[in-house]
């Protein structure tokens, strides 16, 4: 890393003045932006599932926080990856199991169900986003259905196949 | 002047930057006429080539008319000359260019000493590519400062378009040299992996050194059916077995000769368990490259055959089963391309009518829409194959 930080370029290299029109839209930069918050999300749940569970009332379930954080990752990991459509549909899948696990915990007969409710109100916001950047992107990058574009009069041979295939000079 | 600039992974601008000028008397100043969108520039628009840095300029398939000419390059150009620029930056003069190997030139490395350390030996300056390889300005850009200009170009006649001479630069040459690298006898079956331009000029080479039959495998259609104008029998990979076709159209034996024009970002699919164990650990940086093509080249190439390669890898790959290509007797040649070795040769084919490579441009753009065809290009939208920019 330091030799590539000293590999400066030639004085005389071109230097950006102002920067123009570019290749990531808002669906790619809200992909980027939710893998990351899915990363620390899935960090938090790993390792400090127990802090996590008192808070929502959710003791003895530790376990499923830990598995949540690992998915979290896993989603955040592809959701960074030069195609995150895959991520943010796993990200939609996990927020349905979040929804369904908060919504237990925010009709318990505890003073904390107050902090649980909470929580689902931000997984149903955070929902809509994911929905909304998964919508974006395959709109943006999908390939349209079909055979596509036929190129079988594009042999690049002006005299012709035969004439190619005898052509070893 | 306006250039497409390399800003992170995924991210590239149409920026205005300042202009090249003379930096030593061996260099010269073109006025980029055509520039082309290379398979290889989307494995640096996904950030899988290691060096790059924000603000560098993106393009290595450029032609142009020369506009300045420094003091010790006179001799071999003047301004007004109409030049096609190889994408490997050579001297002319070093051990290895004297022998033609001049994509590895001694001297043309700005970053040698980093390239020396990753590489154990420095190979030469590219336009366009990573630090590794001295982080040149590349041509998508409305000017481009050529170094060692005297021995990097290729001159070309008035009388053929920019369309028909601008591959002579990269791809052209890149699927010649991986059909060469086969040395193909008239019995031979050669299976060429993955018809983008590359593939399609390997494919169109393999018919000109007189292979028997090509076999051309993708998953795209209209990559397919561009592949069987050439001359190519195709298998869709996402419909039909390789191994069985390819067993099927050679008797059983396998192709003699294999040439892949994938690389390092080869298809995922659910059918190829080993393709999702690759792009899991390319994720999170277990594995740089996935290398599916290798491996099954190795597995169906007739025993005593060649496998070429001609796609990009960048460092790191699991599970090659050498010990199968050890067994097998297989031969493996590989190398980034020694374009000026074969331009000659090819420029005289152009000129006589034996090929006319503009058959794989699909797309000519604008130099600004230059950011939405990385795009459109990489997730083959619009069918598109081969995108050509006019700054």
């Amino acid at each position: 890393m330091n030799m590539l930080m000293k590999s400066a370029r030639s004085p005389g290299d071109p230097r950006v003045i102002s920067t123009g029109p570019g290749t990531l839209a808002s669906p790619d930069q809200l992909a980027r932006g939710l893998g990351w918050f899915s990363i620390g999300l899935g960090m938090l749940e790993l390792f400090g599932a127990h802090r996590v569970a008192r808070t929502l009332g959710l003791e003895g379930s530790e376990w499923m926080i830990r598995a949540c954080g690992a998915r979290e990752i896993g989603s955040g990991v592809a959701c960074l990856s030069v195609n995150p459509a895959p991520g943010v549909a796993a990200r939609i899948a996990g927020d349905a199991l979040d929804i369904a696990t908060l919504a237990v915990a925010a009709q318990q007969d505890d003073p904390r169900r107050g902090n649980a409710q909470l929580a689902l109100l931000a997984v149903l916001g955070i929902t809509v986003l994911d929905v909304i950047c998964h919508q974006g992107l395959t709109a943006r990058h999908a390939r349209q259905p079909g055979p596509g574009r036929d190129y079988r009069d594009r042999s690049g041979f002006p005299k012709g196949l035969a004439h190619a295939r005898n052509a070893q000079v | 002047m306006k250039a497409l600039v390399w800003h992170g992974k995924q991210d590239i601008r149409c920026d205005q930057v300042s202009d090249p000028g003379i930096e030593d008397p061996r260099d010269a100043i073109i006025k980029v006429t055509s520039c082309a969108i290379c398979g290889s520039d989307l494995h640096l628009f996904h950030n899988f080539i290691p060096a790059m840095k924000n603000g560098d300029i993106m393009g290595h398939e450029m032609m142009g008319e020369v506009v300045e000419v420094g003091s010790e390059a006179k001799g071999k150009l003047k301004k007004g000359d109409r030049i096609v620029v190889p994408f490997t930056i050579i001297c002319g003069q070093c051990d290895q260019c004297r022998r033609g190997n001049f994509s590895v030139c001694e001297r043309s490395n700005r970053n040698k000493e980093m390239a020396d350390k990753v590489y154990g030996h420095s190979t030469a300056g590219l336009f366009g590519y990573t630090h590794l390889t001295g982080g040149y300005p590349g041509g998508q850009a409305e000017y481009l400062r050529v170094p060692f200009a005297d021995a990097t170009h290729i001159k070309v006649p008035d009388n053929l378009t920019d369309e028909q001479v601008l591959f002579l630069g990269d791809i052209f040459p890149t699927g010649w040299q991986a059909a060469a690298h086969c040395d193909i006898e008239p019995t031979d079956t050669v299976a060429v992996w993955g018809c983008g331009p590359v593939g399609q000029m390997a494919i169109r080479s393999a018919i000109l050194l007189g292979a028997r039959q090509v076999v051309a495998i993708d998953c795209i259609p209209e990559r397919l059916s561009m592949a069987q104008a050439g001359g190519a029998i195709t298998i869709n990979f996402e419909t039909e077995s390789v191994i069985e076709r390819l067993n099927d159209l050679t008797s059983g034996k396998g192709p003699e000769k294999c040439i892949d024009a994938v690389g390092l970002e080869s298809h995922v699919s659910m059918g190829q368990p080993d393709t999702l164990l690759d792009r899991a650990k390319q994720a999170v940086m277990m594995e740089s490259d996935r290398p599916h093509v290798v491996r099954e080249m190795i597995y169906v190439c007739r025993p005593g055959g060649i496998i070429s390669i001609p796609g990009v890898y960048s460092g790191l790959v699991d599970k090659i089963p050498l010990g199968i290509a050890m067994n097998k007797g297989l031969s493996f040649r590989m190398g980034q391309t020694h374009v000026n070795r074969w331009t000659d040769d090819l420029l005289r084919r152009i000129e006589e009518g034996q090929i006319d490579p503009s058959f794989v441009i699909t797309h000519t753009a604008r130099l600004e829409d230059g950011p939405e065809m990385y795009k459109m290009f990489r997730d083959k939208q619009d069918s598109c194959i081969k995108v050509v920019l006019k700054p």
